[in-house]
């Protein structure tokens, strides 16, 4: 049963909300960019492979320029003398752009208590989703990657994402 | 000069090379026979279809942690002091109590473990006097939108029961 102006328009035409469909071509079309430091970004490579085939949901698209991504990996210590290349990189991204920060390394600094080590990125860009492990399961990144598109579902297209953000690099 | 001259054959110059297309299936021939056989028979994928089905997780495997009880239902965990001594990533937070059970002096009355922080090394539950910090929950992927969340506490540590038997456990152990 059409409603509203789909019954004056007959069959032929559908209308929808701008964020339903704008975001369901977000969810399924994300292209990744890892930011692979250490030995999370082979884990990464193993969930990319065949076996686990991150192309079932729909991100097999792995590209090696910030410019042509829109969903950052983080895999891999990132140390303070890395901290601005990592936030140039985030910058050269287009909006919208999602970040996952993968491995103990990435989310918190892990063993790494020391002078030298980024603390969590978290105080250096903005982050949607954290994975634990050292590193984690290539089942671990599908289930982040989930966790975003069902983040990507509930966003609106005309708010700007993290707008406010302020990290020890602003 | 004496250098010997080798004329190789040009290759490339026939009509059916000029096509290209061809060429290009044959190229692509061990793509073509993969895409054939997967579309005769799908049940030879090598892909694993992960949220559907779960992987197989051993009782090795060192997966989220969880904290023991005894037959009674008493907190095994005396809060020693040993498990959060020998981690090598801090991410262990215990605070001691009193203990009025009867079964020794101490017990935890706060046992925090950042998931963000800790590597599963297992050295806690190596280094366990008690058996009581043990990785057998065969919980293999914790992910979350905050850093906050990922701290688990004592509850949820009690609450996570074993996933696997008591003698593969212990068979894994030794």
């Amino acid at each position: 049963m059409a409603l509203g102006l789909e019954a004056g328009l007959g069959d032929s035409v559908l209308t929808t909300k701008l964020d339903a469909v704008v975001n369901w071509g977000r969810q399924y079309s994300l292209w990744p960019m890892v930011f692979g430091t250490a030995c999370c970004a082979i884990e990464f490579m193993s969930a990319a492979a065949s076996q686990h085939d991150i192309s079932r949901f729909g991100a097999e698209v792995v590209r090696f320029s910030p410019r042509q991504a829109d969903l950052m990996l983080v895999c891999g210590t990132i140390s303070y003398k890395q901290a601005p290349i990592l936030k140039r990189i985030y910058e050269q991204m287009p909006e919208p752009k999602w970040v996952v920060a993968m491995g103990a390394c990435a989310s918190s600094g892990g063993i790494y208590d020391n002078y030298c080590t980024v603390q969590g990125i978290d105080t250096v860009i903005p982050v949607d989703v954290y994975i634990s492990g050292c590193p984690p399961r290539p089942e671990a990144v599908l289930d982040a990657l989930i966790k975003i598109q069902d983040q990507i579902r509930t966003e609106s297209v005309l708010v700007d994402r993290n707008k406010d953000f302020k990290g020890i690099l602003d | 000069m004496g250098a010997k001259v080798r004329v190789v054959e040009r290759k490339g110059r026939t009509f059916l090379e000029h096509l290209y297309l061809l060429e290009i299936f044959k190229g692509m021939w061990v793509t073509l026979g993969h895409l054939f056989r997967n579309l005769m028979d799908n049940s030879r994928l090598y892909v694993r279809h992960y949220p559907e089905v779960p992987p197989e997780i051993g009782p090795r495997w060192r997966g989220r942690h969880r904290l023991t009880r005894h037959e009674d239902g008493t907190v095994k965990c005396v809060a020693c002091f040993m498990c959060q001594t020998n981690c090598p990533s801090n991410c262990i937070m215990i605070e001691a109590g009193e203990r009025h059970d009867g079964k020794s002096e101490k017990m935890p009355v706060r046992f925090d473990i950042d998931l963000l922080e800790c590597i599963y090394c297992g050295y806690c539950v190596e280094a366990c006097p008690m058996d009581a910090i043990r990785m057998d929950t065969g919980i293999f992927s914790v992910v979350s939108d905050n850093r906050e969340s990922m701290v688990i506490g004592l509850e949820e540590l009690l609450a996570a029961p074993g996933a696997f038997d008591e003698d593969e456990y212990q068979k894994g152990a030794r």
